[in-house]
């Protein structure tokens, strides 16, 4: 099924002080859907993004937004997307109304458009109680809320998040994902960065997983789980060599699709767990291999994302992506 | 043409609004200089200062067009300071994401700086009146004081947002007009003279635009138009010249930041 294609990234590349923060990137997004670039802290989603929106120029490759070039059409692009930057892009001193009358001007509305859409934002990300205090008197939560109705303001036809839920709360983080969902249901196409794996399962549509400016994976967040073949049995073992025998005896057993050797123990793919595991267990047993911890789940994108980039993304410390 | 005015205007009302909000820096910025220099130092130098030296009446008298464009210098180099706070909250980011021509955001500032400088000058001119002093150009003399220094503040808030754009770090910001400000006003007109100063400082300060602006502004509050005028076409022709400059300045940095 071919679906319209809202924006379409053609070999991207982007240096900064001879660091390739973007290395020959190409991916589409669909109109309509919510997709995710998901990667530790450095690894060019926020320089992707911006990009996207028109305020990087790429030294090589193409970005097209609905048709128009990132660099040449660039006021058009600007006129039909939302942004929501990283962090709180927001005036302190200013109301939150304040703010987006202010974009209501830079969109060049008209006041009769400006304020039939001001109150309706406020209302959306429920702000209305708020919305004449200064800025300053926010929550993280609720800054968060005034950023994006800043970011839809304009009606975009696509809107750009880049790390929304970046230091908010639980509850917050679950009313931001619901205004994202929203967004999607009223047409709007989202493209975010994240490095949050919850955030990226259960948010979005596709996900790319980008690494060192390249995109190791994409799909559907099933997909990739799916992809990687089978759920996960993992054994610690207690004699490294014991370890080793247990590999090469359970290598060949049915329903096993694959053994890795892991510092612990093993990673083992089984096809169907119920076949799988008294099979692992008796092998074990007859091998009189000694077993410490016995884990076994379905794969997680967590999984799906050390299997394409060789590390967690938990490995990253978190720290200001300043690019 | 109307859209690039709806910009400017909202981008411009924001500044004001902000002011508004900073009722405490609003005050302090405008007393800082009429409080410290004209009052203080005018008063401290009174005797000490010789009549024959700076040729006016009194060392206030000598000292308002000094005050005048020390605050101009002042006003401009940190016209850049909210830019700067712009940029690294991600604000800027956020308005060069909306569909504006790029220089809004900058005229907005020029118009924002060179307004509240211009009050700021003609309160201090006020001040200066209530001590005696009284322009003997009259209102028509004001206006060209007004816009001398206007002419000035373009170049010098150029400056601060070329900075602005440019630095990496606000100490970086800060310490360059920390560095300046009082150099400049030592090694120009403001306090003393050319000709009573020490050889090199005086040769030094010949190269300082606001010697230029000073020894314009001052004849036209204490000499006449006949004495001013040749200071006044003088110092056009310097401003445009240093304007042009660091318009250019500006205009590379602000290329260089935004794209």
């Amino acid at each position: 099924m071919s679906r319209a294609v809202a924006i379409e990234v053609s070999h991207l590349k982007k240096t900064y002080e001879k660091v390739r923060a973007v290395d020959d990137l190409s991916f589409q997004v669909y109109a309509g859907e919510i997709l995710g670039l998901l990667g530790p802290n450095g690894a060019g989603k926020s320089t992707t993004l911006r990009i996207l929106i028109t305020l990087l120029h790429p030294p090589s490759g193409s970005a097209t937004i609905l048709g128009m070039d990132s660099v040449k059409d660039a006021d058009r692009v600007r006129k039909t997307i939302g942004y929501v930057p990283q962090e709180r892009a927001i005036d302190r001193f200013l109301t939150g109304r304040e703010h987006l009358k202010l974009l209501a001007d830079l969109y060049h509305l008209s006041p009769e458009e400006a304020s039939t859409r001001i109150p309706r934002l406020l209302k959306l990300v429920e702000l209305e109680q708020q919305a004449d205090r200064p800025a300053k008197t926010y929550s993280g939560g609720m800054k968060r809320k005034l950023d994006i109705a800043c970011g839809l303001l304009p009606d975009p036809k696509i809107l750009f998040l880049d790390e929304p839920t970046l230091g908010l709360d639980v509850q917050s983080r679950l009313r931001i994902w619901d205004h994202v969902r929203a967004m999607r249901e009223r047409g709007i196409t989202v493209v975010m960065t994240t490095n949050y794996l919850d955030e990226a399962d259960q948010l979005c549509d596709r996900i790319a997983i980008i690494d060192g400016g390249r995109i190791k994976a994409l799909g559907a967040p099933h997909e990739l789980k799916v992809g990687l073949g089978g759920d996960l049995v993992s054994l610690t073992g207690r004699e490294h060599d014991r370890v080793e025998l247990l590999a090469a005896a359970v290598k060949d057993l049915p329903a096993i699709r694959a053994v890795t050797t892991t510092p612990t123990g093993l990673d083992i793919r089984v096809d169907s767990p119920e076949k799988a595991l008294p099979a692992i267990l008796e092998a074990a047993n007859r091998l009189t291999c000694q077993l410490e911890f016995i884990d076994y789940h379905r794969p997680r994108l967590d999984d799906v994302f050390i299997a394409h980039t060789g590390r967690s993304i938990k490995d990253d410390q978190p720290k200001a992506e300043n690019q | 043409m109307k859209e690039y005015w709806q910009e400017i205007r909202a981008l411009t009302m924001r500044w004001v609004r902000r002011l508004s909000r900073e009722k405490f820096s609003m005050l302090f910025t405008l007393v800082q200089p009429m409080l410290f220099w004209l009052i203080f130092f005018g008063n401290l130098f009174q005797r000490a200062a010789d009549m024959q030296v700076t040729q006016a009446s009194s060392y206030i008298s000598f000292l308002t067009a000094g005050v005048v464009v020390m605050t101009v210098l002042n006003n401009g180099l940190a016209g850049g300071v909210d830019l700067l706070f712009d940029k690294e909250n991600g604000f800027l980011e956020r308005l060069m994401s909306t569909p504006i021509h790029r220089t809004s955001v900058i005229l907005s500032r020029f118009i924002f700086v060179t307004t509240i400088t211009s009050l700021q000058v003609l309160v201090i001119l006020a001040v200066a009146w209530l001590l005696g002093v009284q322009p003997v150009t009259g209102r028509l003399g004001v206006a060209m004081i007004l816009f001398i220094g206007m002419m000035f503040g373009v170049g010098l808030t150029a400056i601060s947002m070329a900075m602005a754009f440019s630095v990496k770090s606000h100490g970086d910001f800060f310490s360059v007009p920390g560095f300046l400000s009082l150099p400049m006003i030592f090694l120009s007109s403001a306090l003393v003279p050319l000709a009573a100063m020490p050889g090199w400082m005086g040769f030094l300060a010949q190269f300082n635009p606001m010697t230029w602006a000073i020894d314009a502004v001052r004849p036209l509050i204490l000499q006449g138009w006949a004495e001013a005028l040749p200071h006044v076409g003088m110092v056009i022709g310097v401003m445009v010249l240093f304007d042009a400059l660091c318009l250019y300045g500006g205009a590379r940095a602000f290329r260089r930041a935004i794209g």
